[in-house]
């Protein structure tokens, strides 16, 4: 597409559009964890608190709700964002994985959510949730390769007990493991 | 937050149609990680936005061109940072993106919105008490004689000395970037130097943009002086912080071991992305060397004007330019 083209036009007819014609509430559609789900929202609702407030999937966190703490991550289409962050009117015909869609279908632990345990990366856990959605994504980025990558794509996620040494060591394990 | 009307059509020319018929104060929104942060704030109060996040027109990225790089206004910044030409041949780009933000904000955020990110100022950001000409032009400005530690230096007036925030448009102005924009009077393009205006007595208009136009794509062109680069930032803490001072260099040296060609942007430190052009003028062919890196960065600085508590820019940019032509200039030599 080259600047100038004639594709570009500027009819005064309403053009069809995705989403109908302009609103302040928006019947959307995506996926949570496997899970198709519909949804009448206000285009203010951010996907936290859609989340939260009107899918009762309350793992995810609210810190700063202004993308500045990591605690309400989640991924959308595979890439980990910042749900407070995200206008959940964006997130139509996509879909959602959360904390509640980490574990085994029996319960057990997610590899990177035993690593937690094991080498007791938390302690209020307030963060947990958002660290261990950026950690499996920063694994599976590739960025998990050494220490300091894992401090850097990890820096994100803000954790005020300080449990950064452990983090980076429970990431670095399960990172290791999937490299063999 | 205000309410608003949401769209988001399928095409370039769709979204144009629908900023126009939204009326006064709409916005296009992709990224979302300045326009809504800042609705939420009760900064941005668009009636309506038109929502450009995922146009396929906007995505693309062709880093392999003969001539020039082009970045869709809509790839996401975690995209551009780890294309693996972008990475090789113009290492101040890549490293500016990777640099900026958190990597979940680099998922989200387009290489584009990052164009047109507003200030941190925290006057700025959390209204009233405060004053603020960029948020309510004409009443006055709450960070002059205030908490200015992170303010500006270079291109400040008496009605705003508001920092620039952004790193990927320093390194961009560098590499003599363009943008391609299109509006209700068609398609134009702009050198992304002259896409940002310093405050003067109107802070509040940022840009060039004319009114509904949409960023496109961004065309740098192709130049082997990219693979001399680096982009030197530095911060509070080691990373997710924005600059207290930046520095985009880029050397190409003579056989002599003088400096052939040179690009330098600064960062942190300035109202709009910063080119310092004097600063290239004192380095071409002389040699590179500790001193002549120092008296550039010193060059870069001359015309600085210090607030109450952001003094320490002067000293501290001028290092950071001196460090970062270093970098670049062994980058240059290997």
């Amino acid at each position: 597409m080259r600047s100038g083209e004639s594709s570009f036009t500027f009819s005064s007819m309403a053009t069809p559009t995705r989403t109908g014609p302009p609103a302040t509430t928006v019947r959307a559609s995506f996926v949570v964890n496997d899970h198709d789900v519909e949804v009448e929202i206000d285009t203010r609702e951010s996907l936290l608190d859609v989340l939260r407030e009107r899918l009762e999937l309350t793992g995810t966190k609210k810190g700063c709700d202004h993308g500045q703490c990591g605690a309400c991550t989640v991924h959308l289409d595979g890439r980990r964002v910042v749900s407070c962050l995200t206008p959940a009117v964006q997130v139509n015909g996509c879909s959602v994985t959360t904390i509640e869609g980490v574990a085994g279908p029996d319960g057990e632990l997610h590899p990177l959510q035993q690593a937690f345990v094991d080498h007791d990366a938390l302690q209020c856990g307030y963060c947990t949730p958002g660290q261990v959605m950026s950690g499996l994504a920063c694994i599976a980025e590739g960025h998990a390769r050494d220490d300091s990558s894992v401090r850097e794509y990890m820096s994100g996620n803000l954790c005020r007990c300080g449990a950064y040494t452990s983090i980076v060591a429970a990431v670095r394990s399960v990172a290791d493991e999937a490299e063999g | 937050m205000r309410p608003f009307t949401y769209e988001a059509p399928d095409t370039v020319a769709d979204a144009l149609d629908a900023l126009a018929a939204a009326g006064p104060g709409a916005k296009f929104l992709a990224g979302g990680t300045t326009l809504y942060d800042l609705m939420k704030l009760g900064v941005e109060v668009p009636p309506a936005v038109v929502d450009v996040h995922r146009l396929p027109e906007l995505s693309q990225i062709d880093s392999n061109g003969p001539h020039e790089l082009v970045f869709g206004a809509g790839a996401r910044m975690a995209d551009v940072a780890e294309d693996p030409v972008v990475a090789r041949d113009y290492p101040a780009l890549a490293e500016s993106l990777a640099k900026a933000a958190s990597q979940q904000l680099r998922e989200m955020a387009t290489v584009g919105g990052n164009l047109l990110q507003r200030t941190r100022c925290t006057y700025f950001r959390h209204g009233e008490p405060f004053a603020c000409n960029k948020r309510e032009p004409g009443s006055g400005c709450a960070a002059i004689g205030g908490l200015d530690r992170a303010h500006a230096v270079l291109g400040t007036s008496d009605a705003c000395i508001a920092t620039f925030p952004g790193d990927w448009p320093v390194a961009l102005v560098a590499f003599d970037a363009q943008v391609d924009v299109l509006g209700p009077d068609g398609a134009r393009t702009v050198a992304l130097a002259d896409l940002y205006r310093e405050p003067g007595q109107r802070p509040d208009l940022e840009t060039t943009l004319r009114p509904q136009e949409l960023l496109l794509r961004i065309r740098v062109p192709a130049t082997t002086i990219g693979r001399g680069s680096t982009y030197h930032k530095i911060r509070d803490r080691e990373s997710y912080a924005f600059a207290l001072a930046s520095a985009a260099a880029a050397v190409a040296l003579n056989a002599d071991g003088t400096v052939a060609d040179v690009r330098l942007g600064l960062g942190g430190v300035a109202t709009r992305p910063w080119r310092a052009a004097e600063a290239e003028q004192t380095l071409v062919g002389r040699p590179l060397t500790a001193e002549t890196a120092r008296q550039a960065g010193e060059a870069a600085f001359a015309a600085a004007s210090p607030g109450r508590e952001n003094g320490f820019k002067i000293e501290l940019g001028i290092r950071t330019v001196a460090d970062a032509l270093r970098i670049a200039g062994e980058r240059a030599t290997r």
